[in-house]
């Protein structure tokens, strides 16, 4: 008996899978699963998080719904995986914002942009928010540099705290002796398998989405999402070595590499979550955690609005319509990162914990 | 879905779809009917795992090489030289050619990850299982442009003086029909779901069978050609047969419904008595003959014993195994007679002789005294809990089928070739499998026959 209705199922299923074992060349979760014979909260929702929901393994199945024995794998790990971000949340008394995220994330983020877009109107006159500002300094007509500097680090430091509780929690949870450190090895292989998406291709011909034909769709979405994601990061980070290293203040002219990372970075998180969204819409209702739905668009929405506010505050930067752009851009990215330990973003986190896992057992199992 | 065919092929499992890719390939106009509804389409391909092919060196996947002529002494020992040799020396050869011809089609393989199976060397591993590349039959297919109905079940074939005309379908939506086509592929699995005709030659004992997959193979076309002068071949009551756990459902139970335990337990029928030698060979290899050990025994149940300290030398099982503290209390607990059991099991622990146990090896583990014996991997059923799993027979194919030869082409009962007509898969498996089995063979006689038939059948119907 296990802590919830989804891990017994979840157990159930991995019983199953474990006297086949069909599906052990498809990824990680199944020769994972063969290193043991009985499974806990934690060897659960450390499978769970192992799996990247490809759906191979619900094509390839003889006994998927329809059948009685109705094995639907990619269902019950994405539901399994969804509660386990409530599960190891920090802290947990905020635990119960997965169950209701999308309307949260929204709420959070329409508060954030409208505060923003009022904190300037109310320290600045009109023709400041609404004027046209060019040059270095210009954004910090609006808001003084120290003040975001000192309002987003404390959001993303609070992130950071949040998440490496959490992650804490699991790591201990998913089987690793009190204590056990991750070895270089194992990270790197985790980095390698997370960053080409290594589970994401069923076997090898791609993931399954609206029908049994393979594509390579969701992956090529979720990389341009991701390195899109990476990007962005990267040029605020350049960003902020300019400001305090060189006294260069933004905006940067185009060819500037902050504005190039922001550029590129922002097409992605433009284009990868379009294309995320509408696979999602048209994937097989079999595979989706339906009530999950809201917090995994609302993510999606959350990094389009980051990358089209910034990519829209770039193109008319020189206009009056700047202020109320860069209000709604430092909106949107102040809420992405509030919002980011209990939300989707934590996926790629507690999926790379779990990478860096599998990668320590498969080498202590090939030492052994 | 135009009325007239170069081939019709019948099925829709690996020989099936093997035929109608070749056809295609060989520039025919082919349409496969499917009797089962989408998702349950390809029969008990569906169930299967791997491929066995004779080939000269180690590749990838296969950690070694399998010639043709050691493919053959296995064929020869399992059927105890109850095969059509000249067919099956064809096929072995021709099953060379398959493991790339396979791979061309869309299929995957996997490297052997270990596992419990020992047949990395002659098998190879479908990756994802007999549904993903199914799948990739699938796709390839209509890809080539063949038509594929579901939920088509062929009825009645028109069939005179030995050649082929038509065949009538009756479907669920679209109603009767009738279908022409110049030749015709049957790949339509055998008989081993229809539990009537099984009755004929195991008498009521065949209500005990469980059918390890699809229901839908009653053989409903294997009985229309034989009805319509095909010549039969093959025992009717060969098949291949497994002991399966007794709470597996009737029909489609699959893979994970097998036991894989009995060397390192006992087995005994309803009294309580032991029947078979458990330790005769490595299991792989002795794993086909407990389907009809227990299928002889009464009520057809047998329950495999064993005692804690093994549990986990063998792959974890879908049904948990039955407990109790006491060798009498599992006996309560299976309705066996505890006084019964107590003295097999006593018996049998008085006759373990010291050895050192070994269970990857004939080791020298044997009992001493008692009859049965256990030659290999004996020992001692002492430590509680004791454990049980409860075993039926479960059929996974039958072998009476349509006589054919090298073309895959089926003879008629005077001996003749038929004009336009072809077989290929479990419905002509008997020509191979006189008796016995190999793990693989189920899809090496489908593979090879399915692209000879195909291939002929489309030669047939450009001439
Ligand atoms: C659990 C299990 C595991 C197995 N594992 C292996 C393995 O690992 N390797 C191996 O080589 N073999 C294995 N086998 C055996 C293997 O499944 C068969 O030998 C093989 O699938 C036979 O292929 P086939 O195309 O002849 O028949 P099938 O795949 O059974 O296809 C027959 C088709 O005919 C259709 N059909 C039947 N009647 C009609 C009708 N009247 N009209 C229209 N369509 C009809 C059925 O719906 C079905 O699609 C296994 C079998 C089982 C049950
Ligand atoms: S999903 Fe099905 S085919 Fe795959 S390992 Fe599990 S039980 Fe086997
Ligand atoms: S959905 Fe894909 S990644 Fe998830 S368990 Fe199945 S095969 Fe593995």
């Amino acid at each position: 008996m296990h802590g919830t209705r989804i891990l017994d199922e979840a157990d159930r299923l991995m019983t199953v899978c474990n006297s086949c074992r069909y599906c052990e060349g498809l990824c990680a979760v199944f020769p994972a699963m063969e290193m043991r014979r009985a499974f806990s909260d934690g060897d659960l929702n450390y499978l769970a998080n192992l799996c990247h929901s490809c759906g191979a393994c619900y094509v390839d199945y003889q006994f998927s719904p329809p059948h009685e024995f109705n094995v639907n794998v990619p269902k019950t790990l994405a539901v399994a995986r969804a509660e386990s971000y409530a599960a190891y949340a920090w802290p947990q008394a905020l635990s119960g914002a997965f169950a209701r995220n999308g309307l949260i994330i929204s709420v959070i983020a329409a508060l954030s942009m409208a505060a923003f877009i009022l904190g300037f109107a109310a320290l600045n006159d009109h023709s400041v928010l609404f004027g046209v500002h060019t040059g270095p300094g210009a954004f910090y007509k609006l808001m003084p540099h120290n003040a975001m500097a000192a309002l987003f680090s404390a959001a993303f430091l609070y992130a950071i705290l949040a998440l490496v509780m959490s992650v804490r929690a699991f790591w201990r949870d998913i089987g690793t002796p009190i204590g056990g450190r991750a070895d270089g090895g194992s990270i790197f292989q985790a980095v390698r398998d997370a960053g080409e998406l290594r589970y994401l291709h069923g076997g090898g011909v791609g993931c399954y989405n609206e029908d049994d034909k393979p594509t390579d769709r969701r992956k090529l979405f979720h990389h341009l999402t991701f390195y899109g994601f990476l990007l962005c990061f990267a040029a605020t980070s350049v960003a902020t070595l300019y400001h305090y290293l060189w006294s260069r203040e933004a905006p940067y002219p185009w060819w500037d590499l902050p504005v190039v990372l922001g550029t590129l970075g922002g097409i992605g998180l433009i284009v990868g979550p379009i294309g995320l969204f509408a696979a999602k819409m048209r994937r097989d209702p079999a595979l989706l955690d339906e009530q999950r739905y809201g917090m995994d668009v609302g993510f999606i929405a959350m990094l389009f609005l980051t990358g089209f506010t910034g990519m829209a505050l770039l193109v008319l930067r020189e206009t009056a319509a700047m202020g109320p752009l860069l209000a709604l851009h430092l909106g949107a990215v102040f809420a992405l990162f509030i919002t980011m330990p209990y939300g989707k973003f934590v996926h790629g986190i507690y999926r790379f914990v779990a990478l860096v896992r599998y990668a320590q057992e498969r080498r202590s199992e090939a030492g052994s | 879905m135009s009325s007239k065919y170069d081939v019709l092929v019948i099925g829709g499992g690996n020989a099936a779809l093997c035929a109608a890719i070749s056809a295609r390939r060989g520039g025919a106009s082919v349409l496969v009917l499917e009797g089962a509804p989408k998702f349950y389409r390809g029969g008990n391909t569906r169930h299967t795992r791997n491929l066995r092919c004779a080939h000269d060196a180690a590749t990838e996947i296969l950690t070694g090489p399998y010639t043709e002529e050691e493919f053959w002494q296995d064929l020869l020992l399992v059927t105890g030289g109850q095969t059509d040799e000249v067919l099956a020396r064809h096929m072995i050869r021709e099953s060379k050619d398959i493991l790339n011809w396979i791979v061309e089609q869309g299929v995957r393989w996997q490297p052997s990850l270990g596992g419990t199976l020992s047949l990395g060397r002659t098998n190879s591993f479908f990756l994802g299982g007999g549904r993903a590349m199914l799948n990739a039959l699938y796709l390839t297919a209509e890809r080539l442009g063949v038509d594929v109905e579901y939920d088509a079940e062929v009825t009645d074939l028109v069939i005179e003086d030995g050649m082929f005309l038509a065949a009538r379908l009756k479907r669920p939506i679209k109603g009767e029909s009738e279908i022409r086509a110049t030749s015709l592929v049957a790949a339509a699995g055998g008989f081993e779901a229809n539990i009537e005709w099984l009755k004929q030659y195991w008498g009521d004992a065949a209500d005990n069978f469980l059918i390890r997959g699809t229901p839908y193979n009653r053989g409903s076309i294997l009985k229309m050609l034989l009805d319509k002068g095909v010549q039969e071949v093959g025992d009717p009551t060969q098949c291949h047969a497994v002991a399966i756990d007794a709470r597996a459902p009737k029909f489609d139970g699959g893979i994970i419904t097998r036991h894989d335990s009995v060397v390192f337990g006992i087995v005994v029928n309803k009294h309580a008595q032991r029947f078979y030698d458990e330790g005769e060979d490595i299991w792989p290899k002795r794993y086909a003959i407990w389907g009809r050990l227990v299928a002889a025994q009464p009520d057809q149940i047998a329950y495999i014993i064993f005692d804690s300290t093994v549990v986990t030398s063998f792959m974890p099982t879908l049904f948990p195994p039955i407990a109790g503290q006491t060798v009498a209390e599992l006996a309560d607990k299976l309705e066996l007679d505890p006084a019964a059991l107590e003295k097999t099991v006593t018996e049998f622990n008085a006759a373990v002789r010291p050895g050192t146990f070994d269970h990857t090896i004939l080791d020298d583990s044997v009992t001493e005294g008692i009859t049965p014996p256990k030659t290999h991997w004996a020992r001692k059923i002492e430590t509680p809990p004791y454990l049980a799993y409860p075993v039926r027979p479960g059929i996974t194919f039958t072998y009476l089928g349509t006589r054919v030869n090298k073309e895959a082409r089926m003879l008629m009962a005077d001996g003749k070739p038929s004009a336009n007509m072809f077989a290929a898969g479990e419905i002509m498996a008997g020509n191979v499998l006189g008796k016995g089995y190999a793990a693989g063979m189920g899809m090496t006689i489908g593979s090879v026959f399915g692209r000879i038939a195909g291939r002929e059948a489309a030669k047939h119907a450009r001439n």
